[in-house]
């Protein structure tokens, strides 16, 4: 039996604004938060790098464990934005928490990495002791400000947020969970080597629109568990219409979606632990409930993973 | 009625905009649907039509048109 211990996340504090961007993309604060539900959104400063968001994402996670770096036999760290091609983030990242050398791994996965990393870790957690998956994201130097890319660059925003997986008891017993990925859409959603992200909107949205719901029933329906019954849905933060269509879809009512992309936008990899991070905090589950973490993004890469309150 | 009345009557539902442009239009580019509509499309049809809509088949531009719409229903029925 695996858990998930805690969770945690960080925020660049600078607030950027529909009405900044508006101005700058030739559209309304009204038009973005239609075609988003999102209000506001943080951009790091130039210091405040994929690394460094990542470290303050996974402290805030084990003061929350009540763990240190020490305890940690394994680091995932999830990022599609990271600076450079290699090496990943995740060797600095243990190296600013004082992990010596315990192993670190990157997924480059982007949007549903952190779900990936959750269930990886999962997986290891009972042979390499408990694993720290950090999911951090600078979307904010991936965008171009201009009118042309506008229908992109009013989603993102930078973040981090982390969890803890322990093999034994925690906050969320890991039940089951259900992956997927398909390359015949890769380039509908991606970050090239030089020049912004690219997005077919309508092709992610048409795939993510099946594609996550069927990931969910089919976790559910292996559990035994009706959708009314899941006490939260936590999902990467992508689009609130995206949101509220996956609700409709698995016939669950939509409040049970827990959302932060009117504050966050959307952080990539991040925005499903920062919502999880907040989620349990805010809204601490009754034992025995259950918890459905689901995510879809470039590759494209998708899943949903059930759990249960402890 | 014809495969493509039982199309646009399926447009107009989901937009709920009555004034459904010519075969030959993007229902796209004149806002007629927007990407989330699509998927409720997609759905509408698999469900009028009696047929399954494969992902591998769902590339927004087979659905760009009624034109295309309604060839790519005459594929899957056929």
């Amino acid at each position: 039996m695996t858990s998930i211990a805690a969770f945690g996340s960080w925020l660049p504090p600078r607030v950027v604004t529909n009405a900044e961007l508006a101005a700058l993309l030739d559209c309304t604060p009204e038009w973005i938060l239609e075609m988003s539900g999102i209000r506001e959104r943080r951009y790091a400063s130039p210091e405040e790098d994929v690394v460094a968001m990542a470290v303050n994402a996974a402290k805030d996670c084990l003061n929350r464990a009540g763990r240190t770096a020490a305890d940690i036999g394994l680091l995932i760290v999830s990022s599609g934005s990271s600076a450079q091609r290699f090496p990943g983030p995740a060797a600095a990242v243990a190296s600013r928490l004082g992990m010596g050398e315990t192993p670190a791994i990157d997924v480059p996965v982007a949007s549903a990495g952190s779900l990936f990393a959750m269930v990886l870790a999962a997986q290891l957690a009972p042979t390499t002791g408990p694993v720290l998956v950090v999911a951090a994201e600078k979307m904010s130097a991936d965008i171009v400000l201009e009118p042309a890319n506008k229908a992109t660059s009013i989603l993102f925003g930078d973040g981090a947020g982390a969890c803890l997986v322990c093999h034994g008891a925690g906050l969320l017993r890991i039940a089951d969970w259900q992956l997927g990925s398909d390359g015949a859409f890769a380039g509908d959603l991606r970050l090239p080597l030089s020049g912004p992200v690219e997005m077919n909107g309508r092709s992610v949205i048409l795939q993510a629109s099946r594609k996550i719901p069927r990931a969910i029933n089919t976790v559910l329906e292996r559990a035994g568990v009706r959708a009314t019954d899941v006490a939260a849905f936590l999902m990467h933060q992508a689009n609130q219409n995206l949101m509220d269509r996956v609700a409709k879809a698995v016939a669950a009512p939509a409040e049970r979606f827990y959302s932060n992309i009117a504050r966050y936008g959307n952080t990539s990899s991040a925005s499903m632990l920062i919502a999880a991070a907040e989620w349990a905090v805010s809204s601490p589950p009754p034992s025995g409930t259950p918890v459905c973490f689901a995510a879809f993004g470039a590759g494209f890469h998708w899943g949903a993973l059930l759990a249960t309150a402890e | 009625m014809s495969n493509q009345q039982r199309i646009v009557e399926i447009l107009k539902e989901v937009s709920q905009n009555p004034d459904v442009p010519a075969a030959e239009e993007s229902l796209f580019a004149g806002g007629y649907i927007d990407s989330f509509a699509l998927p409720e499309v997609v759905s509408a049809l698999e469900k009028e039509f009696g047929v399954k809509i494969p992902d591998s088949d769902l590339n927004p531009g087979k659905f760009e048109t009624i034109a295309k719409i309604e060839q790519y229903v005459a594929a899957r029925i056929a």
